[in-house]
C-alpha cells in the first residue's frame, strides 16, 4: 500500500486548503525555477528515466512524446494541450485534481510547456465541470497574480500564459485531434493521423496533448527524481496512478496508489470490499467504458497495470476507473447501456462508425430480450470487427471492445437467455 | 442567468462578438457568450458571426448542433439540471427526477407552461457522495429528495 508521503496528491479529497499558500504548504511550487534552470533536454530525459506513461488511456511514454516536439521553431509557435475532457463513463479523477489540487496541474504546465519550448498552453475542460473550471480559473488567477506564470514566470525570463477553454459537452472531444478541432472553434470532428500533432496541431503549429494527470504529476517527479518515481510498480508500469473505483464495492472511492497493486488489495484497502464478498462478483470493467470487461474469477489476482490487463486479460486500464459489478447486474443491458452512450456520441464521419454504432445498438437491444438466433452472436462479433481499426479516431474501437468483451466472457449467459427465450421461459436465476 | 435575458437585437450581438473576436478560435468562446447572455442562441446569430468571422454559415450552424450544450429555443427563467449518472440513480435519483417531471408535467429538455422553469439531464456534477444532486441556475444542490425539490420549486415558481 502507497505510504502517505509517497503520494503526489496530497489534496485529493479537498480537506485542505486549495488555495496557494495552501499548495505551497504542501511543497508544490517549491524550487520551480531550479528545474527550468536546469534545461529542457534535462528535463526530458528525467521524464524518460521515470517511466512516466500517458494516464489518459492508452498510455503512451510521456517523455518520449516530449521528445517528438521539434527543438528549434520554425518559425511556429509551440503548444501544450491539457486534455482535461474527462468524459470516459465511470472517470472521474481528474476532476478531483482539479478542483482541488488545482495548482499540481499548473506548476505541471508551466513546466511541461517549458521542456517543449511553448510559451502558451490551452486546458481544455468539458462543458458539465463548470465548478471545477471556476476553481481551475482561481488558482490560475493566484498564479499570475504571484508571478509565477505569465510574463517572467517564477523569475526565469520565460514567458508563458495558460488559458482554459470551456467544451460544450461532446465525449468526442477527448480524442486528442477533435480535442484540437473544438479549440480551434470547430465541430468536434477528429483528424486523419498522421500528421501528429507534434508535427501540425493545434493551428498548424507542433502541439502536445497530455491528460490532466500525466501533467499534474511531472513537478513532483522531477522534485524527488525519476528513481523514485520509477520505483512504484513493475518494470513499464512505473508509477503511482489514482484509482477511481465505483460500483459495487462497500465504499467506492477516488484513490492514489502505487501502479501493479493487486485487484484485491485495491478492492480490500480502499473500497471495503465488493458488496457481497468476493463470490458476488460478477464482472468487473478495469479502465473506463471502452475496455472489454473482464469476469469477476479472473479479476481476483489481477494485476493493477498496462502491461498485466492488456496481455492476460484482454483488456486495458485506460483510464483507470474501475467499475465493479456484482451478482445482481444484468450485464448484457450493461453493455447495451455503453453501446447506447457510444452510438449517441458518434460524431458521424467515419460510417463503420456511424453505421456500426447503431447496428451494435439494435442487435445488443435484441440480445437483452433474448429476441434472437444464437449465430447473431457471431455476426455481432464480426460486426464488431469491421468497426473497430476502421475508423480515424479511437471511439470506433471503444465502441466495439466493449461488446467483444462482453461476448468473449459471457457468451453462455447470453446463449442462455435466447435459449429461455425460445422455450418461453427466462432462465431461473 | 436566462431570467434577466434582454430581447436579441443585432447590435447587442454584434458586440458579444466583437468582445471575443481576438482570440484564438473564437467562435466556441462566442457562442458561450451569447449563449450566457441569452440562455440560448437566437436565429439571428448565425449569419452574424458567420460574417464577422468570414465563415460559412452552415460551419456556424454545424458546430451549434454538434455540441449539447447549446440550446436553440429560449429556456424558461430558471434552468434545473438534474443528475442522471449511476451514484445518483443509485441513492434514487431516477425515481426523484420522474416525480419531479411528473409534477411539472413536462419531459427532459422542456419548459413548464408559465415559462418559469426548464428541467435538463445533465451527466455528473461531481457531487457522487450527496446524492442525488442537481444545479439551480449554476447553484448545486445534493442529498436531494421530493420535499425539499419541491421547496426547490416553489423558490423558482413553478
Amino acid at each position: 500500500m502507497l505510504k502517505d508521503q509517497d503520494r503526489i496528491f496530497t489534496n485529493l479529497y479537498g480537506m485542505h486548503d486549495r488555495t496557494l499558500a495552501g499548495a505551497r504548504a504542501r511543497g508544490h511550487w517549491d524550487g520551480t525555477a531550479g528545474i527550468i534552470e536546469k534545461g529542457r533536454d534535462w528535463i526530458v530525459s528525467q521524464m524518460k528515466a521515470s517511466g512516466l506513461r500517458g494516464r489518459g488511456g492508452a498510455g503512451f511514454p510521456t517523455g518520449l512524446k516530449w521528445s517528438f516536439m521539434p527543438k528549434e521553431s520554425d518559425g511556429r509557435p509551440a503548444y501544450l494541450v491539457v486534455n482535461a475532457d474527462e468524459s470516459e463513463p465511470g472517470t472521474c479523477k481528474d476532476r478531483e485534481i482539479m478542483r482541488h489540487d488545482p495548482h499540481t496541474l499548473i506548476e505541471g504546465c508551466l513546466i511541461a510547456s517549458f521542456a517543449m519550448g511553448a510559451h502558451t498552453a490551452h486546458i481544455y475542460i468539458r462543458g458539465e465541470y463548470i465548478r471545477e473550471r471556476e476553481a481551475l480559473q482561481a488558482a490560475i488567477d493566484e498564479a499570475y497574480d504571484a508571478g509565477l506564470i505569465g510574463r517572467n514566470a517564477c523569475g526565469t525570463g520565460f514567458d508563458f500564459d495558460l488559458h482554459i477553454t470551456h467544451g460544450a459537452g461532446a465525449y468526442i472531444c477527448g480524442e486528442e485531434t477533435a480535442l484540437l478541432e473544438s479549440l480551434e472553434g470547430k465541430k468536434g470532428m477528429p483528424r486523419m493521423k498522421p500528421p501528429f500533432p507534434a508535427g501540425a496541431g493545434l493551428y498548424g503549429s507542433p502541439t502536445t496533448v497530455n491528460n490532466v494527470e500525466s501533467i499534474a504529476v511531472v513537478p513532483t517527479i522531477l522534485r524527488r527524481g525519476p528513481e523514485w518515481f520509477a520505483g512504484f510498480g513493475r518494470a513499464n508500469n512505473s508509477g503511482t496512478k489514482i484509482f477511481a473505483i465505483s460500483g459495487h464495492v462497500n465504499n467506492p472511492c477516488v484513490v492514489e496508489e502505487s501502479m501493479s497493486i493487486s485487484f484485491e488489495e485495491l478492492i480490500e484497502k480502499h473500497c471495503g470490499g465488493i458488496r457481497g464478498g468476493w463470490d458476488n462478483l460478477k464482472a468487473v470493467i478495469p479502465g473506463g467504458s471502452s475496455v472489454p470487461v473482464v469476469r469477476g474469477e479472473n479479476m481476483r489476482d489481477a494485476i493493477m497495470d498496462f502491461d498485466y490487463l492488456r496481455d492476460e486479460l484482454g483488456s486495458g486500464l485506460g483510464t483507470a476507473a474501475v467499475i465493479v459489478m456484482d451478482q445482481s447486474v444484468d450485464i448484457i443491458k450493461a453493455i447495451w447501456r455503453l453501446s447506447k452512450f457510444y452510438k449517441h456520441e458518434s460524431c458521424g464521419q467515419c460510417t463503420p462508425c456511424r453505421e456500426g454504432t447503431g447496428w451494435m445498438m439494435r442487435v445488443m437491444e435484441r440480445l437483452v430480450r433474448g429476441e434472437a438466433e444464437v449465430e447473431e452472436i457471431d455476426m455481432l462479433f464480426d460486426v464488431s470487427k469491421q468497426v473497430e481499426g476502421h475508423t480515424i479516431c479511437a471511439l470506433g474501437d471503444a465502441a466495439a471492445w466493449p461488446v467483444q468483451g462482453l461476448i468473449r466472457n459471457f457468451r453462455d449467459e447470453i446463449e442462455d437467455r435466447i435459449k429461455a427465450q425460445k422455450t418461453g421461459r427466462m432462465a431461473a436465476e | 442567468m436566462a431570467d434577466t435575458a434582454p430581447e436579441p437585437n443585432a447590435e447587442t450581438l454584434a458586440d458579444l462578438i466583437e468582445a471575443q473576436r481576438h482570440l484564438e478560435g473564437p467562435l466556441l468562446p462566442i457562442l458561450h457568450t451569447i449563449h450566457e447572455a441569452y440562455g440560448h442562441i437566437p436565429d439571428t446569430a448565425p449569419a452574424l458571426i458567420a460574417d464577422r468571422l468570414n465563415i460559412g454559415r452552415a460551419e456556424v450552424h454545424g458546430v451549434i448542433s454538434f455540441y449539447h450544450d447549446f440550446r436553440r429555443l429560449p429556456a424558461g427563467r430558471h434552468v434545473v439540471k438534474i443528475c442522471r449518472s449511476e451514484a445518483c440513480q443509485s441513492v434514487g435519483g431516477a425515481a426523484l427526477s420522474e416525480a419531479v417531471l411528473a409534477k411539472l408535467g413536462i419531459g427532459w429538455g422542456e419548459t413548464t407552461a408559465n415559462g418559469a422553469v426548464t428541467v435538463e439531464p445533465v451527466y455528473c456534477l461531481g457531487l457522487c457522495a450527496s446524492g442525488p444532486a442537481a444545479m439551480v441556475d449554476g447553484k448545486v444542490i445534493g442529498m436531494l429528495d421530493t420535499d425539499r425539490f419541491d421547496r426547490v420549486l416553489a423558490e423558482l415558481g413553478a
